[in-house]
């Protein structure tokens, strides 16, 4: 092509020429600023909740106590991976660990990747939304619930147990997310509450009514909305956020009766890393995310259920007995989430 | 290392080894971590028998419809008169340029109420289809999004075509479909073999549009046992890693040998007048438009739409985002052609087996799903001297990426390379005694439109690259990619959209400035 050399294809060389040297020089900057060190913050948090649900708090907290706060955000199970990985290499890298379910939570916790919080931390939230062995305090909750569409269904028709979608009446009309970190969660809890026995029971009886299997909470409300399935079990969260997005939606939250499996608060937690560089500030952090500012955040603005004492949830959902919500220990069920996962597939679903 | 083009087969060798071992080694630790976890691939055959029938099912049936579609497209573009392909060229690259989760969420949504796509259904007087799920929307969505991975080399290797050998068929008296056949298609046949074998490793390692659609492939078993049950995980990677070693090697025999004619003059070819089948042609590319740009995009707009009309979009600033990803992504461009560059000298020019190894360890890369290799990386880097204290740097994370897509550019790389012919090598080594010079003034200058396509193909693929990134990037390093991951995940579709068509806008520019203007065909 460049034996007959244009003018054209002069200009584009000298183009290409030149977004190579700058981006060669862009690399070596950066190798050289590696090489140096850059300058340290104060705490390095890894958050499975996304910088829509948490950034803000974070820079507000850095504004009122002047520590300096970074964030890796990512999926709650994916950190916990790289977490392990990185203590397991004596290479600590993030101080606070926040999770939006218990399993990663719970992951971190068996490796024994978490220390012990102060009784100042753990004393801020009632006892049953936090870790038995001390480890992990929840921030936030989330209920499960059953999603509905209202053109075909109102509150009346719908069941006050989850147990009762295992009739045949409910047959192909029941969406789930059987690999889903909360539906996960909601079994486990099952099994600590009903017994392994009933758990099994529970899972061949929806297996036998052909429920829908979606990726995540997300995609059943979506599905529910496009009249894809009548109800879906889900965090009562998604279906506020669908309401935001679109106030036409055909989609509305039906809550179990209180004290139902079905009705789990899900537990979003936060933990510090042993090993961590910062291990004083990351506390200092903890605690303000447990604070009334930090905790009116999430009760209004992502409708989520506050944990510290004190701080009333929004008026936009149900109040809950935290009194009747047992948090998950993972350790003291035979094989944690394993075996749940293990109990999901047997049932014949892709877990 | 660009250097080592023109050097003695010895040193090239040894930088082969090296690159071997780059792309090697994620599978590698893979491997070794599930015999450390004690994994049993015959306990675990019963769980992983469905899962990786569906796999190759979906390996098979999209890498066959890609072929023919993909090269279909390039021939249409590249070759005929079909009205506005210079715009086509552009249109028809898009559909790859959205992450797989964004797009097939963005279709889903265009069967709710009030959704584009159900609208058309009822427009045209049917049902709208109750369950979109399985291998049938996995196959066709999966098809319109990937097409691209054949279309672009094709399209690049019959810009560089040849006309003579055209002519002189067409003077003995062959018709058109002849001339097609026996002419055209053995030339262009490795850039369609090896496009397709990319679009074959992709549906192996796919993830986000596979779960959403509810079709149970490895890839998810992968994914779904990561944190609970990680022993099966690593076992599940390993044998998606050995079947596509396996794989790699049994399409690349399939190549063949290219026929090219190095002595005639590159020169324009008159473009095949498309006459009655016109309508037909330009119905074909609308459709393919259809399916893989504006189902999803007329959801996104309708989402923008909304948003922005509410007041609801809370993303203040994408202008860092922006200039992040242009940044890793011409960066990783840059290095994955250096580093693939010698592999593809060796394979073309020595035919040496060594660097027909390091090429198969190169394009094996991208049968893993991505957060498993963002992981191996991540395990290896902080448990190496000296190399753990780039983890979490600029220059892993533009490593990871290259590890990772390091075969969407060996294939027109190579083809750049074979642009150098044999003749023009001897006749340089006469002329110039200065190898590098060589290099510089004649051997890269030809080789320009190979590099410059595979460049493309990585381009793309880093700007939508999400596990790694999250992984792997400086902390505090936004990209637009994980602006729109965050904003999916926890439901705020409004910030979704706009982050998802400001990723489309910056794709669809990059590769305009720099890869599909640079590459003016040879019959315009």
């Amino acid at each position: 092509m460049c034996f007959s050399i244009t003018d054209k294809v002069v200009v584009h060389c000298r183009l290409v020429r030149r977004h190579l040297i700058r981006s060669a020089a862009l690399l070596v900057l950066s190798v050289v600023a590696t090489a140096c060190g850059g300058d340290d913050p104060d705490v390095t948090v890894y958050s499975g909740r996304t910088e829509d649900l948490i950034g803000p708090l974070l820079e507000q907290f850095s504004e009122e106590t002047g520590v300096d706060v970074e964030v890796r955000y990512g999926q709650s199970a994916d950190l916990a991976l790289l977490a392990d990985e990185e203590a397991e290499a004596g290479n600590v890298k993030s101080d606070l660990f926040i999770s939006q379910s218990p399993g990663a939570m719970g992951y971190l916790e068996d490796r024994g990747r978490l220390v012990t919080l102060p009784s100042s931390v753990l004393d801020l939230v009632p006892a049953t939304v936090r870790d038995d062995e001390d480890r992990w305090v929840g921030l936030t909750g989330r209920q499960r619930v059953l999603v509905y569409n209202t053109e075909i269904h109102d509150p009346s028709t719908l069941p006050n147990s989850v147990q009762e979608l295992t009739d045949p009446a409910w047959s192909g009309k029941v969406g789930f997310a059987p690999a889903n970190g909360s539906f996960q969660d909601f079994i486990t809890a099952m099994r600590t509450t009903e017994g392994e026995d009933a758990t099994v029971a529970f899972l061949e009886g929806l297996a036998a009514n052909d429920p829908v299997s979606y990726a995540n909470n997300n995609a059943i409300v979506e599905a529910v909305a496009r009249g894809e399935v009548e109800v879906g079990l889900v965090n009562h969260y998604y279906n506020f956020r669908r309401l935001a997005e679109d106030p036409s939606s055909p989609t509305a939250n039906h809550v179990f009766a209180e004290g139902d499996a079905g009705a789990l608060l899900i537990i979003t937690g936060a933990a510090v890393l042993d090993g961590a560089d910062h291990p004083e500030d990351a506390t200092a952090l903890l605690t303000w995310l447990l604070g009334a500012d930090a905790q009116q955040y999430f009760a209004e603005e992502t409708f989520e259920y506050p944990l510290a004492d004190g701080t009333a949830p929004s008026s936009a959902i149900p109040a809950i007995e935290f009194a009747d919500v047992s948090g998950i220990d993972f350790s003291e069920l035979g094989g944690g989430l394993a075996r749940t996962r293990e109990m999901i597939t047997e049932a014949g679903f892709a877990g | 290392m660009v250097a080592l083009v023109g050097q003695p087969v010895v040193a090239r060798r040894v930088v082969v080894i090296g690159v071997a071992g780059l792309f090697l080694a994620p599978g590698l630790f893979v491997a070794w971590r599930a015999v450390r976890l004690g994994a049993s691939l015959s306990d675990l055959a019963g769980e992983l028998a469905g899962p990786a029938w569906r796999s190759a099912q979906l390996a098979l049936l999209v890498g066959t419809s890609t072929a023919v579609l993909g090269t279909a497209l390039a021939w249409l573009v590249t070759c005929t008169d079909l009205p506005g392909r210079r715009w086509w060229r552009i249109v028809l690259v898009l559909p790859i340029v959205l992450p797989s989760f964004a797009g097939t969420t963005a279709v889903l949504a265009g069967f709710t109420r009030g959704g584009l796509l159900r609208a058309l259904w009822t427009v045209v007087g049917a049902e709208p289809p109750q369950r979109i799920r399985g291998l049938f929307p996995a196959w066709l969505l999966l098809t319109a999004f990937s097409y691209p991975f054949v279309m672009m080399p094709v399209s690049a290797r019959l810009g560089a075509l040849r006309s003579s050998l055209d002519e002189s068929a067409r003077l003995l008296g062959a018709s058109q479909r002849e001339i097609f056949v026996r002419i055209t298609l053995p030339q262009i046949r490795a850039a369609i073999v090896g496009g397709t074998l990319i679009v074959a490793l992709y549906m192996l390692s796919e993830f986000g549009a596979v779960q959403l659609l509810g079709f149970d492939t490895l890839t998810r078993v992968i994914y779904a046992t990561r944190q609970v049950d990680r022993a099966t995980s690593f076992m599940a990677a390993t044998f998606l890693f050995v079947a596509s070693l396996v794989f790699v090697v049994l399409m690349r025999a399939a190549r063949g040998v290219e026929i090219t004619d190095d002595r005639a003059a590159l020169r324009p070819a008159a473009p095949v007048a498309l006459g009655r089948s016109r309508p037909f042609a330009l119905g074909l590319c609308t459709s393919v438009v259809l399916v893989g740009l504006i189902a999803p995009v007329s959801s996104l707009v309708g989402w923008a739409w909304r948003g922005i009309r509410d007041g609801r979009v809370t993303l203040t600033d994408l202008v860092a985002p922006v200039l992040n990803t242009a940044q890793v992504a011409v960066i990783a461009a840059i290095v994955t052609i250096v580093v693939v560059l010698p592999v593809a000298v060796g394979v073309v020019r020595d035919r040496d087996p060594l660097a027909r190894f390091g090429a198969v360890s190169i394009v094996s890369g991208f049968a893993l799903p991505a957060i498993v290799i963002a992981l191996a990386i991540a395990v290896l880097t902080l448990n190496t001297p000296m190399l753990d204290r780039f983890y979490q740097t600029l220059p892993l994370l533009i490593l990871a990426y290259v590890v990772h897509f390091g075969s969407q550019a060996l294939g027109s790389v190579e083809q750049g390379v074979r642009s150098v012919s044999r003749p023009i090598l001897d006749t340089t080594r006469l002329l110039e005694t200065s190898w590098w010079r060589r290099v510089a003034r004649v051997e890269l200058p030809l080789m320009r439109s190979g590099l410059v396509a595979g460049g493309g193909l990585v381009m793309l693929a880093v700007v939508k690259e999400l596990p790694a990134t999250l992984l792997l990037a400086p902390i505090g390093f936004r990209t637009l990619s994980v602006e729109v991951w965050a904003s999916f995940e926890e439901g705020f579709l409004a910030d979704a959209a706009v982050a998802s068509l400001v990723l489309l806008v910056v794709s669809a520019s990059m590769s305009w400035f720099l890869v599909l203007r640079e590459r003016p065909t040879a019959r315009d």
